[in-house]
């Protein structure tokens, strides 16, 4: 779900098509990691060195197309774990490019919640490792609304006074998503009828937008020229902490749960060293730092119970219990449809 | 092969083997996999199909290749408008502060073009610069932000793109022998028939290359439309990206970018031969002459 940080990276990841197209080989010995930048401590290679002795490399990836761009032309040759959002997990599954994971090489599962070991993508963690976990909902300026929003139609039907005040996540699958909740739909929809109807109700929501937006939309809000946008749980807490006008809520039709996961390549040539590698940031006080650092969710309850409660005070969504996080539907993958979802969201792009 | 030939020849060889590996052969790539099919998660099945170019035509893209052309021709008249009286204003100047002018004219190129265009985001917003200062001014409730309009979009290719008009067009009107308006003012020209006989017609291989320049970088452009559109308004390089980089439907991302580049080399072409055919022109005169 992570998307890019910064635009600036985005845009300029265009040059990673050569590397693709030339399919990477990164270094040989040691592992290599590919993550979203920012995602992991940036000391935590080095220290996972310091107590395993295992040597790593990291490669940043802006999002989960660019790196699935790069395993499926490599057939996950030159990576040893990588980090990719659910429905990418499947996808490595179903090609044959994820290992089989070992729990008995990673000790440490033992402390993710149980429902964490239920997620409906990958039942029992067979060839994913959840990292972090949230909602998608609607991330608002107290202080500039009249009522306080509780459904996607306040997104897609907004009030007089929200007009072209409003800004909408542009990735295909949340952008639909929103479309698919506020109908009563699944997130998973295929039917083409119902994705017809939720294309026509998205052309007209976005005659209500300030902006589709991806990266920038709590600073939008924290400026004030947004006054309710489209969000992930995390990426609102940027906002709150900068500004406690600021309030998350999950629409009252729900929301989509969305999961992180890692997953160690079928090809790597030190699978072992990769599931010392979960194993350690599977470790209580290493996966904590995501829940400090960049304000996510972490599948990790002993992880979660030693973070200092402050955290749950001022981001009140962090303090969602897993069972409530797992009664939303996940985001799975939809194969073929999935070409029929990027064209739905082209031509809600192209309306005028 | 004497001596000259064959140093120009070993002169020629780095430009042309770097043509050929960064320009000729990634172009052919893409040209190869745009007739093949994409497998079902992204990917590359390497089966024959013409369905990529059928569906370049079909309404949807089709109709974003003409809304792009549209935003670039608009930005490209207004550019070619302003810059070319840029130009005049410049070529016209005392000696002396036409190198100052032409400094002040290209400053803008030496800041990165990102940074460039999230200034205008600063500028433009409803709680940007400009609204600030006309609601300063007494302006009930401010003026209406434009941003993430088309208006934006178009204003962002034109601030970013003017250079170029600009340069493009100083180079034939500082070139210009005087003796032609001159001749022309003393057969009894009033001024504003020599610039429209004699001025403009000179001056027309200028602008046409910055006209082509212009139009040519618009319509592949798709951070200004990200940017300054808010992701409302879509060109067709923001449906190339979105192929590659979020759909991963390479195939059809590859036959919109070949007939994109098709589009471009067309252009390119046309202006070449206007510009050949005026230095053609200039010849005969001076043979003339």
């Amino acid at each position: 779900m992570r998307m890019v940080r910064d635009f600036i990276v985005k845009s300029f990841s265009v040059s990673v098509l050569f590397a693709a197209i030339a399919s990477t080989n990164a270094a040989a010995d040691g592992l290599v990691i590919s993550n979203w930048d920012g995602y992991m401590a940036a000391d935590a290679l080095h220290n996972f060195k310091e107590t395993t002795g295992i040597e790593s490399e990291m490669v940043n990836h802006a999002t989960n197309e660019e790196i699935m761009g790069k395993l499926i032309a490599s057939k996950g040759k030159g990576y040893d774990v990588v980090f990719v959002s659910s429905p990418f997990a499947e996808v490595l599954h179903q090609l044959g490019l994820a290992a089989e994971i070992d729990h008995s090489k990673i000790p440490n599962l033992a402390n993710l919640y149980p429902e964490a070991n239920k997620l409906p993508h990958d039942p029992g963690n067979t060839f994913s490792v959840p990292y972090t976990w949230g909602t998608t909902g609607l991330c608002y300026r107290e202080d500039l609304v009249s009522q306080t929003p509780d459904s996607w139609n306040d997104l897609l039907k907004p009030s007089a006074e929200l007009d072209g005040k409003i800004t909408m996540l542009s990735t295909d699958r949340w952008l639909l998503a929103a479309g698919f909740l506020a109908n009563g739909y699944s997130v998973n929809e295929t039917d083409s009828k119902k994705l017809e109807q939720v294309k026509d109700d998205l052309i007209e929501a976005k005659k209500h937008l300030l902006a589709y937006d991806d990266t920038t939309f709590y600073a939008k809000l924290v400026s004030g020229e947004a006054s309710l946008v489209h969000a992930w749980d995390g990426w609102c807490n940027y906002g709150i902490a900068e500004s406690t006008d600021i309030k998350y809520v999950v629409p009252k039709e729900g929301t989509d749960l969305w999961v992180d996961t890692m997953v160690v390549m079928k090809s790597s040539k030190n699978i072992d060293a990769a599931y010392t590698f979960i194993n350690y940031l599977l470790d209580a006080k290493n996966h904590s730092w995501a829940v400090e650092n960049i304000l996510y969710k972490v599948p990790n309850k002993a992880a979660m119970e030693i973070v200092d409660p402050s955290y749950a005070i001022q981001y009140p969504n962090l303090a969602m219990s897993p069972s409530e996080l797992t009664s939303y539907e996940e985001l799975r993958d939809v194969g073929k449809s999935q070409r029929a979802y990027s064209r739905a969201v082209s031509e809600i792009k192209a309306s005028q | 092969m004497n001596f000259k030939n064959k140093m120009s020849s070993v002169l020629i060889a780095p430009a042309f083997l770097w043509l050929i590996a960064l320009m000729v052969v990634p172009c052919v790539m893409i040209l190869v996999l745009g007739f093949f099919q994409r497998g079902i998660y992204g990917g590359i099945e390497y089966n024959f199909t013409l369905e990529n170019f059928q569906l370049v035509f079909d309404s949807l893209y089709a109709g974003i290749f003409l809304s792009s052309a549209r935003i670039a021709g608009t930005a490209t008249i207004i550019a070619v408008f302003i810059g070319y009286f840029a130009a005049y204003a410049i070529a016209t100047s005392p000696k002396k502060w036409q190198p100052t002018l032409l400094f002040f004219a290209v400053l803008p190129f030496w800041s990165n073009y990102l940074i460039r265009t999230y200034a205008w985001i600063v500028l433009l917003n409803r709680e940007g610069l400009l609204v600030g200062f006309s609601k300063w001014l007494g302006i009930d409730g401010g003026i209406p932000s434009i941003l993430y309009t088309e208006s934006a979009v178009i204003l962002g290719l034109v601030y970013n793109y003017l250079p170029f008009v600009i340069l493009s067009c100083y180079a034939p009107l500082a070139r210009m022998n005087p003796d032609f308006r001159e001749a022309s003012t003393d057969l009894g020209a009033s001024n504003f028939t020599t610039f429209r006989r004699i001025t403009l017609p000179l001056s027309v291989p200028g602008i046409a290359a910055g006209a082509v320049f212009v139009f040519v970088l618009s319509i592949g452009n798709f951070i200004t439309p990200a940017l300054l559109g808010g992701g409302r308004f879509q060109m067709i390089g923001n449906v190339i990206y979105a192929q590659f980089l979020t759909a991963n439907d390479w195939p059809l991302g590859a036959a919109l970018s070949m007939v994109l580049i098709g589009i471009m080399m067309i252009l390119l072409m046309i202006q070449a031969s206007a510009a050949q055919r005026s230095i053609g022109q200039k010849n005969k005169e001076q043979l003339d002459g």
